[in-house]
């Protein structure tokens, strides 16, 4: 739907126009705006559609198309196997324990930054976005480098050897890297900005009016932050954790090098897809990949009717 | 939905985490071409030790190229066994890590090496740009499929096997270096690892001729059909000795030494020999392996030792920092 702000203004672009429009002839009335030549438009739409049907619709019907080359039975068979089933629990694992843990984060961050003045606000801000900034494989390195056995707190994990308190530090058995809690721990540092990005400009547009009008009218901190905050913040809130969740799932390069590419057990859906493509497996690895992307489509469509929901909200909340 | 129930519906579900069952289980750290071998070899194994222990064990596997791999036990990776593409990436077990002993090769027999395979040519059907030998590698307009040294054991083999190659037709090193150089300036692509490598010449159709395992190029033929592919035994090339070691300070804290070592050694028993000559790697024992010699055709082998004075001294000449590769690929 066109906000009316919109409409006025192209109507007002048409009567002082500075040039005659030329019009087509037999065009049925409508709102008289300035037209482009049809061949530009059909030039332009072909374009957008081509570039939509090549790079997006064709690959994500070829997923399809491959994993149901060789029929239901083998495509359900790619997910009977042990180590697709733990492959998908672990993503799964993996995105129930980032995401939340990003949620927290990311309200806590947003709200700081977008309700209070304090210092090194702005270093806060630019370090929200360092996963955005730096390639998911140093994303990885950094939990090697930090957590491994030759890293730095990798001797006192148990995972090498410790200078001075040796057989005390290598009896213990803290596993991060190649392990779970790795994967986890990569999955949260490149998730990590989505919730925070999504909330700072909505809560600084929104500004903190209503809390303090909350706060003179006697409520505690609390109560302002779960009656008049969060309600505001909700959709947007909704949105960053669905952005949030899809690449929790979805991500391969952090995960591939924490991983240890162990069979069975730290291997998440898209590096399991790796593995199978490896083995000329492929329908198996089609089949997996045309589950990934439709927990993708999923996203789409609940991104798609929050956006749809949000637009409804809005006005109302207007002219409240 | 209240948003609230969403909340607490996520929290629960991040509260909730598998609980995973209890049993001896040993983790092989493998190389990428491996795979199906060891798919095949952990079930028998565990087949073995159940019936002469009653004990179930579980081999979990990991593969890779065989230098990433090296390097990710070291960086604490808990790999019970070690079996990867060759010697120099478990000295770096060692080396860098002291997770085994220097000498683990003397520990089994062959230099520890339960079965050996070589390098040979994998080219499309009917063999379109002739390729019979390595020197017609380097002649211009053939495109060659091979992996990165520096990451990929395979890859390794694949050089100092065109260099053996070389040297033994031209009489010189200066004259091998030469060859090897014009070789890679035929490559297009240079995969991290083996598999990464057969895929790209397979299923991207990339290359007129990617220089492979034999094993690896005989699987390419099984799961893609002999009427896409063909094998080429190039005249001479280089017995490849891919070593497996336990690894020590890792079987020690897991308490798993026994098992490790019986898993190692069953590799020479007659039935691991047999599982290695159906997955297409040459088996040490010279009566399983005369079963398969339709399979393996013969040709000139020569050995990294008497060539090259070891893999340290290889390692060091050609794949180390500043090496002839990386002078022959910076040109």
């Amino acid at each position: 739907m066109e906000p009316p702000l919109f409409r006025r203004l192209t109507v007002s672009a048409v009567t002082t126009a500075p040039f005659p429009v030329k019009r087509a002839p037999t065009r049925a009335a409508g709102p008289r705006v300035v037209r482009n030549p049809v061949w530009v438009r059909v030039l332009f739409m072909t374009l957008a559609l081509g570039f939509v049907g090549i790079f997006l619709v064709l690959p994500l019907v070829a997923v399809f198309g491959e994993a149901l080359r060789k029929g239901l039975g083998a495509y359900f068979k790619a997910f009977a196997d042990s180590d697709a089933r733990s492959a998908i629990r672990l993503t799964l694992t993996a995105a129930a324990i980032a995401v939340p843990s990003n949620l927290a984060f990311g309200i806590a961050a947003s709200w700081c930054i977008a309700k209070f003045n304090f210092r090194g606000k702005s270093l806060l801000t630019t370090l929200i976005d360092l996963p955005f900034a730096v390639s998911p494989v140093i994303s990885g390195l950094i939990y090697v480098l930090v957590f491994g056995a030759q890293g730095w707190l990798g001797p006192y994990l148990g995972a090498g050897d410790h200078p001075c308190f040796g057989e005390w530090f290598n009896q213990q058995d803290i596993k991060i890297i190649f392990a779970v809690p790795g994967i986890v721990l990569a999955t949260i540092f490149v998730t990590f900005p989505f919730v925070a990005r999504e909330l700072i400009p909505l809560m600084q547009a929104q500004g903190s009016d209503e809390e303090y009008a909350a706060l003179t009218l006697g409520a505690n901190g609390w109560q302002t932050f779960w009656h008049v905050t969060l309600p505001n913040i909700k959709w947007g809130l909704f949105y960053g954790v669905i952005l949030c969740n899809a690449r929790a799932m979805g991500e391969f390069g952090a995960v591939s090098v924490v991983s240890g590419h162990i069979r069975g057990e730290t291997n998440t859906m898209p590096l399991h897809i790796e593995i199978l493509y490896n083995e000329y497996n492929f329908v198996a690895a089609f089949a997996v990949s045309s589950l990934l992307a439709m927990l993708g489509l999923v996203t789409l469509v609940l991104k798609s009717f929050i956006e749809w929901r949000h637009q409804r909200v809005r006005p109302a909340n207007v002219t409240a | 939905m209240n948003f609230k129930t969403l909340v607490l519906a996520a929290l629960a579900v991040a509260a909730a985490s598998a609980a995973t069952a209890k049993s001896i289980e040993l983790l092989n750290v493998s190389y990428d071409p491996t795979r199906e071998l060891y798919v095949d070899y952990n079930a028998a194994f565990a087949k073995y030790w159940k019936a002469k222990t009653g004990d179930d064990v579980v081999v979990k596997q990991s593969h890779g190229g065989s230098g990433k791999q090296a390097r990710s036990i070291i960086d604490g990776l808990q790999a019970d066994v070690a079996t990867l593409a060759l010697a120099a990436d478990i000295d770096a077990l060692y080396d860098n890590a002291k997770l085994l002993p220097a000498d683990w090769q003397k520990r089994l027999p062959n230099n520890s090496t339960p079965y050996t395979s070589t390098i040979v040519f994998l080219v499309r059907k009917g063999n379109p740009k002739g390729i019979k030998d390595w020197n017609d590698l380097v002649k211009p307009g053939v495109s060659v499929v091979t992996p990165n040294p520096k990451t990929s054991g395979g890859a390794r083999w694949n050089y100092l096997a065109a260099w053996a190659y070389a040297k033994h037709r031209y009489g010189s090193d200066s004259a091998a270096q030469k060859f090897v150089a014009a070789l890679y300036k035929n490559v297009p692509v240079l995969d991290s690892g083996a598999r990464g490598s057969t895929t790209t010449f397979v299923q991207r159709a990339i290359g007129d001729v990617a220089i492979s395992w034999e094993n690896e190029a005989f699987l390419a033929l099984k799961e893609f059909g002999a009427d896409k592919f063909e094998v080429i035994v190039p005249s001479l090339s280089i017995l490849a000795e891919p070593p497996v070691a336990v690894v020590d300070k890792v079987v020690k804290k897991k308490g798993t030494a026994d098992v490790a070592k019986a898993y190692l050694e069953y590799l020479y028993s007659d039935e691991g020999q047999e599982i290695a000559g159906r997955n297409f790697y040459r088996p040490r024992n010279a009566a399983i392996a005369a079963k398969y010699a339709s399979v393996f055709p013969q040709l000139q082998l020569v050995t990294i030792d008497a060539e090259f004075g070891g893999w340290t001294t290889a390692q060091k000449a050609h794949f180390a920092e500043g090496g002839v590769f990386d002078q022959i690929y910076a040109k």
